[in-house]
């Protein structure tokens, strides 16, 4: 029976700085399982970076609660949730994920340099990784030499090497062709079934839409339907 | 890793850093050719002031340096001067008897400072030998004189002809002697030049009818830089009532503020110089830290710690400051050290002031170590606390603002 890995309860933002507060989620709750493949879909401006933040410990919500992994997160500070999200979750932007100075394989060994893991294993995780996503030979390639979706792939590499309970990855195709962005998309349904990680991808691309085993549609910061294909 | 990160990101761009480097290193070599300079050009000065005529520490009786009378003499006791000859630092004690007279030759007159010395003594302090220009040294027990260049010149006297002195004494007493010219010195000042006369001491005694009386005893020590504190230590050993002790920067303050004017000149040179390349620096610092906001916003985000982070940028700056100040330090070097075998002329008022001084006018480079750590020091401080602004950046910076700019 697969665990609860995120569960969320009257979660609600609301962003206060602006001139008109918009209320960018209001009251979602959620409960996310281990092992899912699962995306958040939504117009432009319905809550999705917004939601996948609060779930990475990257904002406060204003109110509601959420628990990831037994962890609060409303009750963590500034550098314990630093700590929360070098151990606990897997970051993929929409671009410009790496260090642009760092080659590839060193992008994916310096977040297990973080976790202070030894070189011998950063090293062989590091190739392994790489290689599983399909970049075995552009290792020692920095970022600049590496295509938008080689770039992304070694994000996800990255985003794996720290063996998070979950990835979130925000828009990760947005950048991409529709080709590189079916292609990552299957590379990372591979991922979750071979390394049993979760995945939570925000997207507007339909056809990456259609490789998700659960599709939350969000609108106004809402959840408007939660559809769990058999 | 961390340091690999800091080196690569100090060369993204590298004119940048080129050109930051290039004017921290300015900034060292600028001042410290400037300080090398003035602490060896005023090193030079005072050395040879001091060595040329004061000397370190004066005693003089209490009130004489203000009105320099023969009232204001005092008694020179065999205990005074080995007391004072035996007081830790001090080298070398001068006695001297000085005062005015008119000096005629054959048929010209002329105001002239009478000074009764030591021979043996006078030349240890202030190698008086060395500027025999002809004729033969005083000789103590002799009744000759010696008589600098430009007063010899105006009275037409040469060696072996006779001098006379015409002056008041001690007390209001006549004063008149008649001397053989023993020889003739050359004092590169030229207001020494045209009226000073030595004598031996008794015989300017005599002359004066002061007895065995001084007006000064002029003192060598050691090492200059104590010689406050054996200024102190003497004037509270002798007595107060009776006796003055000063020293050089005393006897000599136009030359202390001279150095004082010309100390705050350099330094406010040096500040405006600091405060542009301060400029230069922070502006690298801020393009460092603004360019990457975003980069910084996605390693905050997977996991990295503030501390980290800012330690990687304390790095870059680290080795920004340092590679500069040590580029500045490997131009200056060579330039100094050449500069200090190779002088470079002076002309103008601080020529003046140097042949004043009897002292060749040329500028000459110190090469002292301690120039180049204090500028090194000064920059090190000025990039630290620039420094902090990247790292108060990176304090406060936000992963999800910078992710979303
Ligand atoms: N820092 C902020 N200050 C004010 N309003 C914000 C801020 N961040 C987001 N918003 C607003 O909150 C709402 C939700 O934004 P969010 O970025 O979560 O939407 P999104 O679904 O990710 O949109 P997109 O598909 O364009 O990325 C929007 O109306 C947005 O303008
Ligand atoms: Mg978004």
């Amino acid at each position: 029976m697969p665990e609860v890995v995120i569960r969320t309860s009257g979660l609600t933002k609301v962003y206060k700085e602006t001139k008109v507060p918009v209320n960018a989620l209001g009251g979602v709750d959620l409960e996310i399982m281990e092992g899912e493949f699962t995306a958040v879909v939504g117009p432009s401006g319905s809550g999705k970076s917004t939601l996948l933040h609060i779930l990475g410990g990257l904002d406060y919500p204003t109110a509601g609660h959420v628990e990831v992994g037994g962890h609060h997160l409303n009750e963590l500070n500034d550098r314990q949730l630093i700590d929360f999200r070098l151990e606990h979750i897997g970051f993929v932007f929409q671009a410009y994920n790496l260090i642009p100075v760092l080659t590839a394989r060193e992008n994916v060994e310096f977040i297990m340099l973080l976790q202070k893991i030894p070189a011998r294993e950063r090293e062989a995780r590091a190739a392994q990784l790489l290689q599983e996503v399909g970049l075995g030979d552009r290792m020692d390639n920095r970022p600049t030499e590496l295509s938008g979706g080689q770039q992304q792939r070694v994000a996800v590499a990255r985003a794996l090497a720290s063996r998070p309970q979950f990835i979130l990855a925000d828009e990760p195709t947005a950048n991409l062709d529709s080709k590189s962005a079916g292609n990552l998309l299957q590379m990372m349904a591979e991922m979750n079934r071979r390394e049993k990680v979760t995945f939570i991808f925000s997207t507007h691309d339909q056809r990456v839409i259609e490789k998700a085993r659960r599709v939350i549609t969000l609108e106004d910061g809402k959840i408007v339907s939660d559809v769990t294909k058999a | 890793m961390y340091l690999l990160l800091a080196w690569r990101n100090i060369w993204r761009n590298r004119r940048r850093t080129l050109i930051t480097l290039a004017s921290v290193a300015f900034a060292v070599f600028f001042s410290s050719l400037m300080q090398s300079m003035q602490t060896a050009a005023w090193g030079n000065l005072i050395d040879n002031a001091v060595r040329f005529y004061t000397g370190y520490i004066q005693i003089h009786h209490q009130g004489y340096w203000d009105d320099r009378t023969l009232d204001n003499s005092f008694v020179n006791q065999a205990s005074l001067q080995s007391k004072v000859a035996q007081h830790p630092g001090v080298v070398a004690v001068v006695p001297r008897l000085e005062s005015f007279a008119l000096a005629s030759g054959t048929d010209r007159t002329k105001g002239t400072l009478v000074i009764g010395i030591d021979p043996e003594k006078e030349d240890n302090l202030t190698n008086l030998r060395n500027k025999m220009r002809a004729g033969t040294y005083l000789q103590a027990g002799q009744k000759k004189v010696l008589v600098a260049e430009g007063l010899a010149d105006f009275l037409r006297l040469a060696p072996k002809d006779t001098l006379v002195l015409i002056g008041q004494g001690y007390h209001g007493a006549n004063a008149a002697g008649k001397y053989e010219v023993a020889g003739i010195v050359k004092f590169p000042s030229t207001q020494l030049n045209d009226q000073v006369v030595y004598l031996p001491l008794p015989e300017a005694q005599w002359l004066y009818d002061t007895g065995d009386r001084l007006t000064s005893l002029s003192l060598l020590v050691d090492d200059p830089g104590k010689v406050e504190d054996v200024t102190a230590t003497l004037q509270q050993e002798l007595n107060a009532t009776q006796f003055e002790v000063m020293n050089w920067q005393e006897l000599m303050p136009e030359l202390v503020q001279g150095f004082e004017i010309d100390r705050i000149g350099a330094q406010v040179i040096l500040i405006i110089l600091y405060a542009v390349i301060s400029f230069g620096i922070f502006g690298t610092f801020l393009m460092m830290t603004t360019e990457r906001r975003y980069e910084m916003g996605v390693m905050l985000a997977i996991g990295m710690s503030r501390l980290k982070l800012q330690s990687v940028m304390f790095l870059e700056i680290l080795m920004l400051a340092l590679g500069g100040t040590l580029l500045g330090i490997l131009v200056s070097l060579p330039v100094i050290l050449y500069m200090h075998n190779h002088p470079i002329p002076v002309s103008g008022n601080l020529a003046e002031l140097y042949q004043n001084y009897g002292m060749e006018p040329v500028l000459p480079f110190s090469r002292k170590s301690d120039i180049f750590l204090r500028q090194a020091y000064t920059v090190a401080i000025i990039t630290a606390v620039l420094g902090i602004y990247p790292l108060w950046f990176i304090q406060r910076l936000i992963p999800v603002t910078a992710l979303r700019s």
